[in-house]
C-alpha cells in the first residue's frame, strides 16, 4: 500500500449510524451506535474533506454472519482512490491479489457472462419468473416462496449456489457489471441502469474482495436508502436511521472515485490452502 | 408445535419436512457480501435413510421433530415385532420390521440396544457394536488344515450365518463386530 501511495487511516468502529443496506445487519453497542460493518462511511467522508488515496485495515462486525466462510468479526481492508476509474482499481486488486497468492489473475469477466454460462439465462434481461422457475428445477429454491418476485432474491440464490462455486477455480477472477437490484452507494451504468458499475473477487469459489466506482451524488444515496429501510420494515427487521454524517459530506462534495473491500481472513485461509476460516482465526466464532 | 430457526441449524439436529423425520447432516450458511443469506443443508431422511439437499431462507423456521434415542433392552420377538423394555421405567415399546432392519440377525433377549423413537415409535433399531453369541452349526474343522485361508460358514444361535476361522466348533462362544458382520475372537479372549 505505501508503495502504491495509499495512506493508512484508521476510521472509528463505532458509529452513531448503521448502513441501510438490507443485507446487512450491525451489532449495537450499549451505550449508543453501532459497530461498523465496514469502515466505508468513515473512509468516504475523509475523501470529501480532501484526503488522497486511503486504506483502513482491520476489524468490522456483522450480526448473524457465522460459518465455513464467516464470522461475525472479520479482518477487512478497504481502500479508496479519488479520481479513479473502476477499472484503475480492478487493475489494483488485481496486482494485490497476483502479488499475494503468488498465482496470475484469470481473465477478467462479468456477471451477465457467467451467469449466462452456468444458467443459459440472461441475468439482466430475462424475467424473474424464469429465474426462480430455474431455480426449482435445480432444487435450489427454498420450500416456501413468498419472495417470487424479488428478483434480487432469486439472482443472489442462484449466483450463490449454482455460478459462485464455478468461479475462480485455478486463479482469483475479478467478475465485473453486478445487477443494480441491491446497489446503494454505487454508481450505476451510464448506458443501462440495470447494471450497477461494481465487481467481486471470487477464488475457488470464494467470494474475496468487492469494489466499485462509488456513488457520489447525494440525494441519490437518500432516496436508495430509503428504499433499503422500507424492505427492512417490511421484513419487520430493524431499521436504523439514515448515516447523515455521510450524506452531509456527499452533498459538501465526495470527488469521482472508486473503491475496493477484501476480507482479508478470507484471503489468508484459501493461501494456506485451508477450507474455512476458523484455521486462521485465533478464537472463531464459536470458541470464543 | 416446537420448531427452530434456521439459525440454530447444525449437525444432529433433528426436524420435519415434508410429514417424515430428518437429521441434519451438514448445515452451511451462504451469503454473498451485499446480498440475503442461505442455509444449504444435507439432512438425512430417517424413514428412508435417504440423503437430500434442501435450501432455506436464513431466519425461516422449521417443525421440530420428536425424535430421541433411548438405550432399551430387547426382551423379545413375538413373529411380528420385536419388544423392547426401558429397564428403568419399565416402559415397553414394540418395534416393526422396518425399524429393526439388520439388527433382527445379532440381537437376543436382555441386550442392551440404541432405538431411535419418532413420536413415542421406534423408527430405528442398533444392535450394540459387538455381540456375544454362540454357534450353533459349524462343519467340524480339520486340525492342522491351514490351505483353506477363508475360513468357514458358521450359524449362530440368533440365525445369523459369519465366517469364522476353521477351529471354531459348534458350541463355542463368540464375539461379533455387528457392524462389519464379522467374527472378532472368541468370547472369553480379549
Amino acid at each position: 500500500m505505501a508503495a502504491a501511495g495509499v495512506l493508512e487511516v484508521d476510521t472509528p468502529l463505532i458509529s452513531t449510524a448503521a448502513p441501510a443496506e438490507r443485507g446487512l445487519q450491525c451489532m449495537a453497542v450499549e451505550r449508543g451506535g453501532h459497530l461498523v460493518p465496514s469502515p466505508e462511511h468513515g473512509l468516504k467522508r475523509l475523501l470529501a474533506a480532501g484526503a488522497g488515496p486511503i486504506y483502513q485495515m482491520g476489524p468490522v462486525f456483522r450480526a448473524g454472519e457465522a460459518g465455513r466462510w464467516h464470522n461475525p468479526e472479520f479482518c477487512m481492508l478497504e481502500w479508496y482512490r479519488p479520481r479513479a476509474a473502476i477499472d484503475d482499481i480492478i487493475d489494483e486488486t488485481e496486482a494485490l491479489l497476483g502479488a499475494l497468492t503468488g498465482l496470475e489473475c484469470a481473465p477478467r469477466t462479468s456477471y451477465r457472462a457467467v451467469f449466462l454460462s452456468v444458467t443459459g439465462l440472461d441475468p439482466i434481461e430475462c424475467a424473474t419468473d424464469a429465474l426462480a422457475a430455474w431455480a426449482r428445477q435445480h432444487d435450489l429454491a427454498p420450500a416456501n416462496m413468498a419472495d417470487e418476485h424479488d428478483r434480487a432474491f432469486w439472482l443472489d440464490l442462484i449466483m450463490s449456489l449454482a455460478v459462485q462455486p464455478t468461479l475462480g477455480e485455478s486463479a482469483p477472477v475479478c467478475v465485473t457489471d453486478f445487477p443494480a437490484e441491491d446497489a446503494v452507494l454505487v454508481e450505476t451504468h451510464p448506458d443501462d441502469d440495470r447494471v450497477a458499475w461494481r465487481f467481486e473477487c471470487f477464488w475457488q469459489g470464494v467470494e474475496l474482495a468487492n469494489g466499485a466506482q462509488e456513488l457520489t451524488d447525494a440525494a441519490t444515496a437518500r432516496e436508495r436508502m430509503a428504499r433499503e429501510q422500507t424492505l427492512r420494515r417490511e421484513a419487520g427487521r430493524a431499521v436504523p436511521p439514515l448515516d447523515e454524517k455521510l450524506l452531509a459530506a456527499m452533498t459538501a462534495g465526495l470527488p469521482r472515485c472508486a473503491g475496493v473491500a477484501l476480507g482479508v481472513d478470507r484471503l489468508l485461509a484459501l493461501v494456506c490452502g485451508f477450507d474455512s476460516l476458523a484455521p486462521v482465526l485465533a478464537f472463531d466464532w464459536a470458541r470464543r | 408445535m416446537a420448531t427452530f430457526n434456521t439459525n440454530q441449524f447444525k449437525g444432529g439436529l433433528k426436524i420435519i419436512l415434508d410429514g417424515d423425520p430428518y437429521n441434519i447432516v451438514e448445515n452451511e450458511f451462504v451469503k454473498p457480501g451485499k446480498g440475503q443469506a442461505f442455509n444449504r443443508v444435507k439432512l438425512r431422511n430417517l424413514k428412508t435413510n435417504r440423503v437430500v439437499e434442501r435450501t432455506f431462507k436464513s431466519g425461516d423456521s422449521v417443525e421440530a421433530a420428536d425424535v430421541f434415542n433411548l438405550d432399551l433392552q430387547f426382551l423379545y420377538h413375538d413373529g411380528e415385532f420385536w419388544h423392547f423394555m426401558e429397564p428403568n421405567s419399565f416402559e415397553q415399546y414394540q418395534a416393526g420390521e422396518a425399524a429393526v432392519g439388520e439388527s433382527a440377525q445379532w440381537i437376543k433377549a436382555q441386550d442392551m440396544c440404541s432405538v431411535t423413537l419418532w413420536n413415542g415409535t421406534p423408527l430405528q433399531v442398533d444392535a450394540p457394536n459387538f455381540v456375544t453369541l454362540a454357534v450353533t452349526e459349524t462343519d467340524p474343522g480339520v486340525r492342522g488344515d491351514t490351505s483353506g485361508g477363508g475360513g468357514k460358514p458358521a450359524t449362530l444361535e440368533t440365525g445369523a450365518v459369519v465366517r469364522v476361522p476353521l477351529f471354531i466348533e459348534e458350541g463355542e462362544v463368540l464375539k461379533v463386530d455387528t457392524r462389519k458382520g464379522e467374527y472378532v475372537s472368541r468370547a472369553n479372549e480379549n
